[in-house]
């Protein structure tokens, strides 16, 4: 417990994280003349809602732990990882410090899906901040580990034709190419085939030892079990237990078998 | 066990005291404005890359492809030649007026698409915002470098329909360049501008297509300019000869036009456009960079 070498990586805050929703006007309130009106008026537009998805979140993460969020669908697991990211701004009044720069590695990073698979490769490594030449250095490692060329010459297609696996492969082989100090998992490792599993789960394996620290957001029990000695679990925005993974999981179920 | 601690119960300190001692930065602060710059040109291969696929998707799908590039601006000379020139007929006191009207068509135009593709540039995507990193800027900077490849191929249809239409070709018409320099300057600044205004009201997106309408018909792209000092004196005329767009395109038309009725002598022009150019483009930015963290909200 006192425990002089555990080095902090993550710290959050009593962080809160409110999302704001436009749109699903109804008829009437989307005319041009209304605009002018709200604008004029300074109403707010009746369609704007606004989604408080973390609640005042506390916790530390350490160097060398792999931590995993757990928690019904919509109870704030990834918005959380996008915050610790610096991807969504954190309310007044809390924090989240990082060491580095956290980087998210997520099945729903959005790409151009009008451009081929290899340019897409192109964009999203120049998107993390590689050179030119690291790009091209690149390139042909992430396509082939990928493995969407296994079927023909599927790289040089438009994303819009890929299926939902092949294009979830690409994304996490695009951003599983950079060394990470903070390492964000959201549900990559449930993605692909169980050939390309094994395969991401390896390379995960290999991020987690160049990464500080390693949060995994899955639904997956057993990739939960397997990859993290800790856990978060996460209901309504709020922490409901925070400890040894078995002790997590073990509440977690009687939880939802209720 | 173990893992319950919290930071401050470790060591009695405040989370933002354990932070900085273990030297960690605060997620989503907001860097400063040379720090936000450098940040901004490390990435500058990245803005071109994302400009030139903007490019590639939206025309990767047409039977034309890249040749609507040229068809375009030629398109839009040709509709306005047709209403205002042959329907309406509003020569009056303008002896070239195919080559005026198409220098303002072509100008206006492409402060026009860059607003209206500005205030876009957050909203439609946040996709991307939410899942990399990357200075929010590149987005509305790639946008302006679109629209300058635009207005590039434009500009070489302009100098045939102009040279055709019976102006000579001079040394002066160089002076497109410094001239389109300034007004892309000019642009970046503006879809900055709009792009943080819209992401933040996003009715501002419904009423652009009016402010532009104003906007072009205050900015003597149809008729004379001699207009405006035929009907305004006073403050009436300062102000809207002062309007950065008219100031663009009389350059323009100062440029390619040998006999043209100019809304100022051009040194008062060029005066007026690096004004223009300097408060908008750096404004702008700064504006911009004010709300870098909060993009990722929607």
């Amino acid at each position: 417990m006192a425990d002089t070498d555990r080095v902090p990586t993550v710290i959050a805050h009593n962080a809160h994280i409110i999302y704001r929703i436009h749109g699903a006007a109804g008829s009437g309130t989307n005319s041009p003349l209304a605009s002018l009106k709200r604008i004029v008026t300074g109403t707010k537009n009746a369609a704007t809602r606004e989604v408080h998805a973390v609640k005042g979140v506390s916790f530390t993460a350490y160097k060398g732990e792999a931590v995993g969020l757990i928690g019904s669908n919509g109870s704030g697991k990834s918005t959380l990882l996008r915050a610790i990211a610096g991807l969504l701004p954190v309310e007044q009044g809390g924090a989240i410090y990082a060491a580095g720069q956290p980087s998210l590695l997520g099945v729903n990073a959005a790409l151009m899906n009008d451009l081929s698979g290899e340019k897409n490769v192109q964009l999203g490594c120049l998107a993390m901040g590689m050179t030119p030449a690291q790009v091209k250095a690149q390139t042909g490692d992430i396509i082939e580990f990928s493995g969407i060329n296994e079927r023909g010459d599927f790289s040089s297609l438009p994303m819009r034709t890929y299926s939902s696996g092949m294009a979830a492969r690409l994304r996490f082989s695009i951003a599983a190419a950079k060394k990470h100090d903070v390492l964000l998992i959201d549900e990559a490792l449930a993605t692909g085939d169980a050939k390309f599993r094994k395969r991401s789960e390896a390379r995960v394996r290999e991020l987690r030892q160049e990464a500080g620290t390693v949060f995994l957001v899955s639904h997956s029990e057993q990739s939960i079990r397997d990859t993290c000695e800790r856990s978060i679990w996460l209901e309504s925005g709020e922490i409901r237990a925070d400890g040894a993974t078995d002790d997590v999981m073990k509440e977690y179920e009687s939880y939802i078998n209720k | 066990m173990a893992q319950m601690a919290v930071a401050d119960s470790d060591t009695g300190l405040a989370p933002q005291e354990v932070a900085r001692r273990n030297g960690l930065t605060a997620a989503g602060r907001l860097p400063s404005l040379p720090e936000y710059t450098r940040q901004l040109w490390s990435y500058r291969h990245f803005i071109t890359a994302f400009a030139n696929a903007k490019v590639t998707a939206s025309l990767g799908t047409t039977r034309l492809g890249m040749l609507w590039q040229v068809l375009t601006p030629l398109i839009n000379a040709g509709v306005y030649y047709v209403i205002f020139g042959v329907l309406i007929n509003t020569k009056r006191g303008v002896d070239n007026f195919i080559a005026y009207l198409c220098i303002g068509v072509f100008i206006f135009g492409f402060t026009q698409s860059v607003v209206q593709a500005g205030s876009n540039s957050i909203i439609s995507h946040l996709g991307l915002i939410r899942a990399l990193h990357f200075p929010r800027a590149s987005i509305p900077i790639s946008i302006t470098l679109v629209e300058v490849r635009n207005i590039i191929v434009s500009m070489i249809v302009l100098m045939v329909i102009v040279f055709a239409s019976g102006e000579p070709l001079t040394v002066e018409w160089l002076l497109i360049i410094p001239a389109l320099i300034l007004q892309a300057t000019f642009n970046a600044g503006l879809a900055m501008f709009v792009a943080r205004l819209a992401s933040k009201v996003h009715d501002v997106r419904q009423l652009i297509p009016y402010i532009m309408r104003i906007w072009m018909y205050g900015s003597a792209v149809l008729y004379p300019v001699t207009n405006f000092t035929d009907h305004l004196h006073g403050w009436k005329l300062t102000v809207v000869e002062a309007n950065p767009l008219l100031v663009f395109i009389e350059l323009i038309r100062h440029a390619l036009m040998e006999n043209v009725q100019l809304a100022g002598t051009p040194m008062r022009l060029w005066t007026e456009a690096v004004a223009w150019t300097v408060v908008v483009g750096l404004g702008g930015y700064v504006y911009f960079w004010r709300g870098e963290k909060g993009y990722g909200r929607g």
